[in-house]
């Protein structure tokens, strides 16, 4: 099990400010939402978390220990980012993308085993594309390829997940179905996962914790249900916010 | 037979996948060998080789296989093993698919070096050690260039490359156009790609065998750069190290083929490519294959180049490419045509 906290965490992008000052701490078990307007910081921020970026100032912790002090490839094996983009130059099947993610289990001379493709097709399991696990990654749809990367995700089965917009490029039922799995996954397992969302709803349904980041470095963080009132959601995306009462739950729309 | 089978059945399975297709080239490695031993203005029959090869006996066979042809193959062979592999290096680097070994200006910096010592009317040894000068002159200046302040993304490193290159371009046209009818033809024959007046060393086997080793070893993570800086290091690959050891690996691969034999083209930037479509993108196999391959068509084409209009002998890559681009299309069409049906 594997904490991620930051220490007066301050970044920066040229004079434009993500957040400042900024105390997190990540807790096994915990689902956290991030959110904030277009080109605010949120990906900076998770590139930041995942020690791929120097913060401005401040300090992160990947269990009490400083993240630029661990060796990358351990990093890695407690880590993972889903990136937003993915570039594949070279063609490669989605079965090679995805072992791909037990990279930094196995050493450099070694070669994935048996168990190593177990995982792989287990994770091409959960996000259903076991059958198109030989197609080349070029032939895929965007939809396709987003759940590939989540798969890749899997199989590198790290303790904290940083996921960058994991339900862009998905349809009405896998946005449900695979943040549904990622999410009973975090809490039986004790993983945490900390991903920015731009669906207020999704946020709302899987959430136990958020971070508003609103520009100008101010940041709100706290329990799900105590941010997500009107009043907040309407300053955070200068865009006023109604809630109903639905079936199941409270419904965000946009006025 | 036995105990092949027996390593066949404890090896691990993701071991077995490759190992049809290495078997192959090995053949076609063989193969090529063969051919260049066989052939040449004097015929032999198979006796004559086999004996040739197998006995010390001081025959003319024997003169020519061992002094003539055999050098010449495993030069050829060694050559295009070197530039297969800098380019499958230098295609994962810059992580572009039109990427080859001379894109950074590596073969300009040696051809203007050996052209102005083929200008002083050096020969032999001195050109080739002015090349290679002239290679890691280009290399270091390309790399001192590209590195600037820290930042050190594919995008720079091939502008750079590209630009050093282009200069390398304009000075040899100087040369060639201020220097005097008679060294011009060997001038333009090194330019094309050569090897017929080289002694075979072993150190450029060296290169080739200590290139392949480390490349093999970091093959897995090549696989991964391959999916872009940020996806690598977020699964722990070091990115910056690794691409300046690519860097440097890559030039001096290229340094050493350009050495021996000139700007061969279309090897560096083909094989690979043919690889990718026979078999896919995983470097542990598009290394040795790519290096058999290179080495092989680099054998045909250099025997074919001795002996099409013989006694006169055509620039080996001037063979490459007709031999290449034929067999490259029909890969490339076969992949398509599969595609559609599926």
């Amino acid at each position: 099990m594997t904490s991620l906290q930051t220490k007066a965490l301050s970044i920066s992008i040229g004079n434009k400010k993500v957040c400042e000052n900024l105390d997190l701490s990540l807790q096994p078990g915990e689902i956290w939402g991030v959110m904030g307007r277009n080109g605010i910081g949120k990906t900076t921020l998770l590139h930041t978390l995942s020690g791929l970026r120097p913060p401005t100032s401040g300090e992160i912790f990947l269990n009490q220990k400083h993240i630029e002090q661990i060796p990358r490839k351990l990093v890695a094996q407690k880590l993972g980012l889903l990136l937003q983009h993915t570039e594949d130059v070279f063609p490669s099947s989605v079965l090679e993308s995805v072992v791909s993610g037990r990279h930094p289990h196995i050493s450099n001379w070694q070669w994935e085993s048996e168990s190593d493709y177990r995982l792989a097709y287990e994770a091409l399991d959960k996000v259903q594309m076991k059958d198109l696990s030989h197609r080349p990654g070029n032939e895929l749809s965007g939809g396709e390829r987003q759940r590939v990367a989540i798969a890749t995700l899997l199989t590198q089965n790290p303790d904290i997940f940083l996921l960058d917009e994991p339900n862009s490029h998905l349809d009405l039922h896998y946005q449900i179905d695979i943040l549904q799995n990622l999410c009973e996954f975090a809490s039986k397992e004790q993983r945490t996962i900390f991903m920015s969302l731009h669906d207020i709803n999704l946020a709302a349904r899987f959430c136990d914790k958020l971070l508003f980041i609103s520009g100008d470095g101010k940041t709100k963080s706290g329990n799900a249900d105590k941010l997500l009132n009107t009043k907040d959601l309407s300053e955070l995306f200068q865009h006023p916010i109604h809630v109903t009462q639905g079936a199941e739950r409270f419904i965000y729309t946009p006025a | 037979m036995h105990i092949l089978s027996l390593l066949y059945n404890i090896m691990p399975s993701t071991l077995r996948k490759p190992l049809p297709l290495i078997s192959l080239l090995f053949l076609l490695s063989i193969l090529s060998f063969a051919f260049a031993i066989s052939m040449g203005s004097m015929h032999f029959s198979i006796h004559q080789l086999l004996t040739a090869l197998s006995t010390n006996q001081d025959s003319i066979a024997h003169t020519i296989i061992w002094e003539l042809r055999l050098p010449r193959a495993y030069i050829a062979f060694i050559t295009g093993g070197l530039l297969a592999l800098a380019g499958v290096l230098m295609q994962v680097l810059l992580r572009n698919p039109l990427a080859d070994p001379y894109i950074l200006g590596v073969s300009g910096g040696a051809s203007v070096a050996a052209l102005f010592a083929m200008s002083a009317g050096l020969a032999g040894s001195w050109v080739s050690g002015s090349a290679f000068i002239g290679a890691f002159i280009s290399i270091m200046l390309v790399f001192s260039l590209a590195h600037g302040k820290g930042n050190w993304n594919p995008a720079r490193l091939l502008l750079t490359g590209v630009v050093i290159a282009a200069g390398w371009g304009a000075a040899i046209n100087f040369i060639l156009s201020v220097s005097p009818e008679k060294p011009l033809r060997g001038m333009l024959f090194w330019l094309m790609g050569d090897i017929s007046n080289i002694s075979p060393n072993a150190s450029s086997l060296f290169v080739l065998i200590i290139g392949l080793c480390i490349t093999f070893l970091l093959a897995r993570q090549l696989n991964i750069l391959s999916r872009g800086d940020l996806q690598a290091r977020s699964l722990g690959v070091s990115v910056k190290p690794l691409r300046m050891g690519l860097f440097l690996l890559a030039s001096a691969l290229t340094a050493f083929a350009v050495t021996q034999a000139g700007s061969v083209g279309f090897v560096g930037l083909i094989i690979p490519h043919m690889i990718r479509l026979i078999s896919g993108s995983d470097h542990r196999l598009l290394i040795p294959a790519s290096v058999l391959l290179g080495g092989s068509l680099l054998v045909f084409s250099d025997t074919l180049a001795r002996v099409i209009i013989a006694p006169q002998q055509l620039p080996v890559g001037v063979i490459t490419a007709f031999l290449g681009v034929p067999f490259f299309l029909f890969l490339l069409n076969r992949s398509m045509a599969g595609k559609q049906n599926d």
